[in-house]
């Protein structure tokens, strides 16, 4: 695959931005309007140079999402009854189970999908909130690639909410083994959903705006 | 920084020496609209976007990829994709079945958000690719409204999750695989297809030339 060299509307030494250039630029289509233009005209969508409210948005959903996420840790996720007990099992107690099961590749699976990578998201996610404002210690180009990942990766905390529905609805054996989804399935739920919102509501062109020299 | 600055207010878009601009969305950096080949890639020098990747015939290689992506999905979602079998009682389960397992109290929200990540998002995005690449493939006008349906089909994309439901579907699987035997249905496999023809569409569809294609033919 061959690659195309971008033509740089700036100077060869530097790269210039729409903004500076009094350029609105689309989000989605990347078409640029004169300043001031409110709706892009080649995909019909609102466009702003900066989103002015992408901060309040990002700390808003991402408190939702870390609120939510403490009963999602507390109430249990799974419970089973067969024919001899039952039992409530959190996502920690999950993976517990698992580890004991000899299953380690799954028990890391689960514990990185619904543990580590919500964790590590919130984190992420402030810290690329707080790098707008003030100066932090990664460069433009680093939390870039932090906010890409943020953004891939944020999906995949999904997976224990639709294994719960899938053992929900395999394991309807009557007497001998029944699971059905505790509480926590719906609160872990709305917590990846709003962390997935918080992450896009960050618009991306304001981390580098700090990078910019003053014209 | 000066050199496109010169009268650019009242045309917006062009610049002086006549050429227009584009801008990276992520990181809004400045560039004159490449001039780009088939198979070529141009990126964003700054953050490393991808900015056009056009295709040799991604318009047809999108539509039929949409298409056999619909078919898997109908087979996927009403054929069994698990049977489980303990103690003499068996169990087969489809996609459908996974959904309404929560249908209901509680756990209503629940299956309907299910139904929505791996179903129905699915879905309204490539109903609304075909909406809008079928009169693109063909030359023709594009459809009412067709601008609308890409934003649409582009806004909801990191919402549908069917690959995230395969690797549910195998972490089930050990979950249980001690509880009794398991063993996959044809819709599993179709499910696995799909997973496949959704990532090839995605990779055959250049934004660039689809968004300046809808703005050309609407003219």
């Amino acid at each position: 695959m061959s690659v195309h060299d971008m033509e740089v509307a700036g100077t060869r030494a530097r790269l210039t931005t729409a903004r500076s250039q009094g350029l609105v630029a689309c989000h989605r289509c990347g078409r640029v309007h004169a300043a001031g233009t409110g709706r892009c005209t080649r995909c019909g969508g609102a466009i702003e140079s900066r989103d002015a409210a992408s901060l309040q948005r990002v700390w808003a959903w991402l408190l939702a999402g870390i609120v939510v996420y403490i009963p999602a840790n507390v109430y249990p996720m799974l419970r089973t009854a067969t024919l001899l007990d039952r039992d409530e099992s959190t996502i920690v107690g999950g993976v517990i189970d698992l580890f004991q099961h000899g299953s380690y590749a799954v028990a890391a699976i689960v514990f990185i999908a619904s543990v580590v990578i919500p964790i590590g998201k919130f984190l992420a996610i402030a810290y690329l909130a707080l790098g707008i404002r003030r100066t932090v210690v990664m460069n433009a180009h680093q939390r870039h690639r932090l906010f890409e990942v943020v953004e891939f990766i944020g999906r995949w905390s999904m997976i224990d909410v639709f294994v719960v529905a899938i053992l929900s609805a395999l394991v309807q054996l009557g007497s001998v083994a029944i699971i059905n989804p505790g509480i926590a399935a719906v609160s872990f739920a709305l917590s990846v959903a709003f962390t997935m919102l918080s992450a896009q509501s960050l618009d991306p062109r304001l981390i580098w705006d700090a990078d910019e020299e003053p014209v | 920084m000066s050199d496109v600055a010169t009268g650019m207010q009242d045309t917006a878009e062009v610049t002086a020496a006549g050429r227009a601009l584009i801008a990276c969305p992520q990181c809004d950096t400045l560039y004159f609209e490449p001039e780009i080949r088939e198979e070529q890639t141009a990126s964003c020098l700054r953050c490393g976007r991808v900015l056009a990747a056009p295709r040799t015939n991604a318009y047809l290689r999108t539509l039929s990829l949409s298409l056999t992506a619909v078919i898997l999905m109908i087979g996927a979602v009403f054929f069994p994709f698990i049977e489980l079998e303990a103690a003499g009682l068996r169990n087969r389960t489809s996609v459908l079945d996974a959904i309404l397992a929560f249908s209901s109290g509680l756990m209503l929200p629940l299956s309907l958000a299910v139904a929505l990540l791996i179903v129905l998002i699915p879905l309204t995005r490539l109903a609304a690719i075909v909406y809008t690449i079928y009169p693109l493939a063909r030359r023709r006008r594009p459809f009412a409204h067709a601008a609308t349906a890409f934003r649409l089909a582009e806004g909801l994309r990191p919402w549908s999750m069917a690959e995230i439901f395969i690797f549910g579907v195998s972490v089930a699987l050990v979950k249980v695989a001690g509880l009794a035997s398991v063993s996959f249905g044809p819709a599993f496999w179709a499910f696995a297809g799909l997973v496949v023809v959704m990532v090839l569409q995605d990779n055959s569809m250049c934004r660039y030339t689809i968004w300046k294609s809808l703005e050309q033919e609407r003219a």
